[in-house]
């Protein structure tokens, strides 16, 4: 008999004659968490991601581009990892490049650029595939077109997020996109910049991922 | 029961560490700062008491009904990571652990493992394995890094280095990692780690981490951290390899979002950890990075053995949020060192017979004054004071035929036993009350002045020169 089949043996011996039955997380979430207008979750999301040290700016499809410049201009950057198959990662590119920013795209395998990856790329530029109100999460879904790296070497990483698209709890999220039927290679819930507590629980940002997460929070109204 | 060497045992020497914590000013100071800021940080996250109860009662729910159907679902996480191309790996024993990790290793001819924040791997003694195969293993998790570079343990198991003070570090970055000034600066010894590291994350060979929570029907590994290290290992090296107990299996993904809740929630008081980070396969044709193989490996040691009992079943509820540490009064005092197990604090005294047997772990669950203030905060309600009361009882009871764990017996003492008669049959006859009393009370002036314990803090005891029916004889 082989590891396994002695430790199922073993489960399946002890295992209760009859199981609980499945527990209720819909109703829960019904019951204790509100159902909120757009705009309440907007703000919310807001609260929550600067409370953890982002950076939120309010843009619209109009101007977005023009923020992104004076964020990167404003923190001294003059280069920028972007996502050449994306259309925000096509549209930075064609934006920057008139304007002295140098944008490096993400188009080959990390193999072949690690090094610099890792010393020589001060920012980053990723769309979010959503958001999370009650705890000012973004939802990332990398792929080959804007890779998980991005999200995580960079010093800085900049965020493209449609206001539109703002869950009120990581449940709803999950249950109304039908995460339990595809999820990608690798899913990632980011709420802020990286951090650590552990030397005397003094905060620190900037532990191993990003020391700065801004986010463009792109709404109709800015 | 599983035939694990004992590598030590925490009941060895117990009382000597407990002492040497208490009677260092400096330690307690920075334990009781500690968990007094967790604590208070816990409470601001739960203001809504009616919340906090509701959300436990359905965590406890989640966790025992996954619990119930743990067999099926191990089979169907298995199918299910094997159809996202994850390598599934048993082992009963850490040393089973050790082999097939180092095996991964040799196969890919690994040289360096980086390794995020797992207490797993600290249970199986991964590092010493790995050092002794020629493979060098490395912590990447700040506190951990900090630990491992002082030759120590984690002393919490989600603030690794809370016993050291920021000079500490100051002083043993500067000696020991080369070309670095002496700064106690929170913020510059972050960005020595953060420099040290990023240099590992690119040499890499093998990137090892825990795991949260395992999806059964997704075939998914999440992963809770603030850090980024956990993201650094699971995606930089070319390998990863995860390592989890059994019983840390959920059947839907549904299931995930009250218990990451509660975990963090629980933890360090924050309403989600920076990263969560849900891993549903290796990297696939087109991507351009993450590893392009993922391995995990599943670790029994002494769970199967709590999973068998119904009541020590629900030590397998626990989602390691620390919450009981973080409140424990004797945790509290003398701090994790003293425990010398992987897993201190309360669920270190609940899991840890399991893992090493009563025979090295008896005396743990009487470090306790049951006062329940673990079981108050479990984020799943796991009954600790029971649990401990039913291994008191396990260690000390007299051993027989069948026992629900190894080691039963283990503290079990004849002669205690046979003292305890006598005093229940004393006690039990009027007639032999009488004249034990009338004994003690002439020749009272025969105690000793050392009685053990009781004297290294109190008087020694004596009976009184005069019985109660002496005394009541005299008023009549």
């Amino acid at each position: 008999m082989s590891a396994r089949d002695r430790i199922l043996a073993k489960l399946r011996s002890a295992m209760p004659a009859e199981n609980l039955a499945a527990p209720d997380v819909a109703g829960w979430y019904a019951g204790h968490r509100a159902v909120e207008s757009s705009a309440d979750k907007a703000a919310r999301f807001r609260n929550c991601i600067e409370l953890a040290h982002a950076e939120v700016h309010a843009v619209s499809a109009a101007n977005w581009l023009k923020t992104l410049w004076e964020v990167l201009t404003a923190k001294g950057l003059t280069q920028l990892l972007v996502a050449p198959g994306t259309d925000h990662g096509r549209s930075a590119i064609g934006h920057l490049s008139l304007t002295g920013i140098a944008c490096r795209p993400y188009d080959q395998a990390i193999e072949t650029w690690k090094e610099e990856m890792f010393h020589r790329v001060p920012a980053s530029f990723t769309g979010a595939r959503a958001a999370i109100a009650e705890t000012g999460t973004l939802i990332l879904w990398p792929d080959e077109h804007e890779p998980r790296l991005m999200s995580l070497v960079p010093p800085v990483h900049i965020v493209l997020l449609d206001a539109g698209k703002i869950y009120n709890t990581f449940y709803e999220a999950m249950q109304q996109e039908g995460w339990k039927d595809g999820l990608p290679t690798n899913a990632l819930l980011i709420s802020g910049p990286s951090k650590t507590a552990d030397i005397q629980v003094t905060l620190a940002y900037g532990a191993h991922g990003p020391k700065e997460l801004v986010v463009l929070l792109m709404g109709e109204d800015a | 029961m599983n035939a694990q060497p004992i590598h030590f045992k925490p009941s060895e020497g117990f009382r000597e560490r407990a002492k040497a914590v208490v009677d260092n000013p400096f330690l307690r100071q920075s334990f009781r700062g500690a968990m007094d800021f967790l604590m208070t940080k816990r409470a601001a996250q739960f203001p809504d008491a009616e919340e906090l109860e509701s959300l436990r009662t359905l965590g406890e729910h989640i966790r025992q009904y996954n619990l119930g159907k743990l067999p099926d679902l191990l089979v169907q996480l298995e199918e299910n990571l094997a159809r996202n191309g994850i390598h599934v790996h048993w082992a009963e024993t850490p040393d089973e652990a050790n082999a097939i990790i180092l095996g991964i290793c040799q196969k890919h001819s690994a040289k360096l493992m980086v390794k995020g924040k797992s207490m797993v791997s600290e249970e199986i003694e991964l590092n010493h394995a790995a050092e002794a195969a020629g493979i060098g293993a490395l912590e990447s998790d700040m506190g951990e890094y900090i630990v491992q570079l002082a030759g120590e343990k984690p002393s919490h198991i989600i603030m690794p280095a809370i016993h050291k003070t920021k000079e500490e570090i100051a002083t043993l970055f500067h000696e020991k990692v080369p070309g670095v000034e002496y700064t106690d600066n929170v913020d510059a010894l972050i960005q020595i780690g953060r420099k040290v590291l990023r240099e590992k994350f690119l040499e890499a060979d093998i990137g090892l981490s825990g795991v949260n929570f395992a999806v059964a029907e997704t075939g998914t590994l999440c992963l809770v951290e603030n850090e980024g290290n956990g993201r650094m290992c699971t995606t930089t090296p070319p390998v990863h390899v995860a390592i989890t107990g059994i019983e840390k299996i959920v059947e839907k993904l549904e299931h995930v979002p009250p218990l990451l809740s509660l975990l963090t929630r629980s933890a360090t008081g924050q309403n989600i950890s920076t990263y969560f980070n849900m891993i549903s396969g290796p990297r696939k044709p087109h991507e351009k990075d993450g590893p392009t193989e993922v391995h995990l490996v599943l670790l029994d040691n002494g769970r199967t053995q709590a999973y068998a009992d119904e009541q020590l079943r629900k030590t397998l509820q626990c989602i390691r949020c620390g919450a009981c540490m973080n409140h424990c009064p004797v945790y509290t005092r003398i701090g994790g060192h003293a425990y010398g197990t992987t897993y201190p604090g309360p669920i270190g005294k609940i899991i840890s017979p399991h893992m090493l047997g009563l025979e090295a772990t008896a005396t743990m669950a009487t470090a306790s004054s049951l006062c329940g203030a673990c079981a108050e905060v479990c984020p799943v309600r796991i009954p600790i004071p029971e649990l401990l009361m039913r291994l008191r009882e396990e260690s000390f009871s007299a051993p027989h035929a069948k026992p629900a764990m190894r080691g039963q017996g283990a503290g079990y003492k004849g002669w205690v036993t046979a003292i305890w008669r006598v005093w229940a049959a004393v006690y039990r006859s009027p007639a032999l009350y009488g004249m034990a009393t009338w004994l003690g009370s002439r020749f009272r002036g025969l105690m000793p002045a050392n009685q053990g314990p009781w004297t290294t803090v109190r008087t020694p005891l004596k009976p009184a020169p005069k019985r109660l029916r002496d005394l009541l004889r005299e008023r009549a």
